[in-house]
């Protein structure tokens, strides 16, 4: 599998508040890379540093030579304002056309597998303030694959998705890494069906608490201290069992433990 | 135009030089909702003035190079502070045109018209002014060529147009440069009180007119120019101020098409 992205002891701080410590990263082609934490956890600010959207403290992100990155921001807000379609919209993330100023009628947008696929096909004359939350998640998703990437980063996909959507997209989400041998990092705080497909977990809060495959960071103490109900939930259904990951990978006792 | 005395020659072709330039800069003003930045550029202008005559330098070039100045200011102070750019905004705007009103008051010796920079004075444009409206309109133009579809993508989303390659920050300052100089030349026009009212009411007018971006912009363009014209004639022919005038017309054609319902 070929490495995509690589973060080495990224530390970041705001104003001397340290919001990430310690974090080191890698995800390949063709792997699920889940990141889970409570708010406040950091999981926003580590996938802004890895986009390389802000520089971290200390620390060093690098991405594949000439990697392709397919964003899927987690909300995005369009001034009613503004008109456009749902079309124009798409449109505007592919690379500029060569000599052309202006949207034109694009059919290769009308007939692309990824809005048929998606489900879209309907909505595309639609002005893009009217869809509603579940569909804008699927409008978002569809921009970032008709880019082509290798990459595909995701920010809360399944936000204001119903619960047979939400199984649905993560279907979709794990196929496509199949066939496009897409290298895949979601951003998630919803855990039971995300875990299900994903290779490798990552528990933030503010450092790695624990990493490793779903089975075995689902069973670790500071996976359940943290995420309480919804983690016994989970386990339900993992059977396998290694409670060791969690001290292996990680080096520092400032942990949150319920009572 | 034989027929037309030379100053309102000169006061057509400067209005109708500013509109052009005001609507591409307007509808991204109305879509990203930032009336507010565009007001307070325009009332930091004054400002220019009272240092221009201050120091004794030539004023079109002080405003100029000050409103440039303010604009790299706030461009860049809105991205450090704790403070709502809102707030921040409303302190910069009053301030500095208090700053600039009480500069000129001290100057004794200069005898000035403190309203026509208030308000305008469409009488006072000389082929210097429409010089630099030409040349800053050809700027304008070169930009939007280049850049129409990635300011779209930054008003869409910041961080998800830099994801996908633009240069973000500095697309942004090019624009934001680009409305200090047409504030700063459009003072003479309009005055610092009502330059946002012409970058953002012929964009909100054309709102109910268009369904898609470009058409939008259009629109503006169309409505800025009648609004110029119209403004300039009522002008003419009741002797009243031009900039408010034009600011009215701009209104009255907001208000009609305001009982239209948007295509989308």
């Amino acid at each position: 599998m070929s490495l995509l992205l690589k973060a080495d002891q990224i530390y970041h701080s705001f104003a001397q508040t340290e919001v990430l410590h310690n974090i080191t990263l890698q995800i390949h082609a063709g792997e699920i890379v889940t990141l889970i934490g409570p708010n406040g956890a950091g999981k926003s600010t580590l996938l802004k540093i890895l986009l390389k959207l802000i520089e971290p403290t200390s620390g060093s992100v690098n991405q594949k030579a000439g990697l392709k990155i397919g964003y899927m921001p987690q909300k995005i807000h369009i001034d009613p304002t503004l008109p456009m379609t749902v079309e124009y919209f798409l449109d505007l993330g592919q690379p500029r056309p060569q000599n052309r100023l202006f949207f034109s009628a694009h059919h290769t947008i009308e007939t692309h597998s990824v809005v048929e696929e998606l489900n879209i096909g309907h909505l595309l004359k639609q002005p893009i303030q009217n869809v509603s939350g579940g569909e804008m998640q699927r409008i978002l998703l569809a921009r970032a694959l008709l880019r082509d990437p290798q990459l595909l980063v995701l920010d809360e996909p399944v936000q204001g998705v119903d619960l047979q959507g939400q199984t649905e997209l993560y279907h979709y989400i794990n196929e496509l890494r199949h066939r496009r041998q897409l290298g895949i990092l979601m951003v998630s705080h919803d855990l039971h069906i995300v875990m299900k497909n994903t290779d490798q977990v990552l528990c933030l809060n503010q450092h790695l608490c624990c990493s490793g495959t779903p089975q075995s960071v689902s069973q670790t103490p500071e996976f359940i201290a943290i995420f309480g109900q919804g983690a016994e939930e989970l386990a339900i259904y993992e059977h396998h069992h290694n409670e060791h990951t969690c001290e292996v990978t990680h080096g520092h006792h400032n942990h949150l433990h319920t009572p | 135009m034989a027929w037309m005395p030379e100053f309102l020659v000169f006061a057509l072709l400067g209005g109708l030089g500013i509109a052009l330039i005001a609507a591409p800069l307007g509808v991204f003003m109305v879509w990203q909702r930032q009336s507010y930045f565009g007001a307070t550029l325009a009332h930091s202008a004054l400002l220019g003035v009272s240092l221009g005559l201050f120091w004794n330098i030539d004023l079109s070039f002080s405003v100029i190079a000050f409103s440039l100045l303010i604009a790299v200011g706030i461009h860049q102070l809105g991205r450090k502070t704790q403070l709502s750019s809102d707030t921040l905004l409303g302190i910069l705007a009053h301030s500095s045109l208090a700053l600039g009103l009480v500069l000129l008051s001290l100057q004794n010796n200069v005898q000035i018209d403190i309203m026509s920079y208030l308000f305008g004075d469409i009488l006072s444009i000389t082929p210097t002014d429409l010089l630099l409206i030409g040349a800053v309109g050809l700027i304008t133009l070169l930009f939007y060529l280049k850049h129409w579809r990635d300011l779209l993508n930054i008003t869409l989303n910041k961080e998800l147009a830099q994801v996908e390659g633009i240069d973000v920050k500095r697309i942004q300052l090019q624009y934001v440069l680009l409305l200090a100089l047409m504030i700063a030349l459009s003072m003479k026009i309009v005055g610092v009180l009502l330059v946002t009212s012409l970058l953002i009411i012929p964009a909100a007018a054309a709102r109910r007119l268009a369904t898609t971006p470009q058409t939008m912009l259009f629109f503006s363009l169309v409505l800025g120019i009648v609004s110029v014209i119209g403004g300039l004639g009522a002008s003419f022919v009741w002797d009243i101020p031009t900039g408010p005038a034009i600011v009215l017309v701009a209104t009255l054609i907001f208000l009609v098409l305001l009982n239209k319902k948007a295509p989308n």
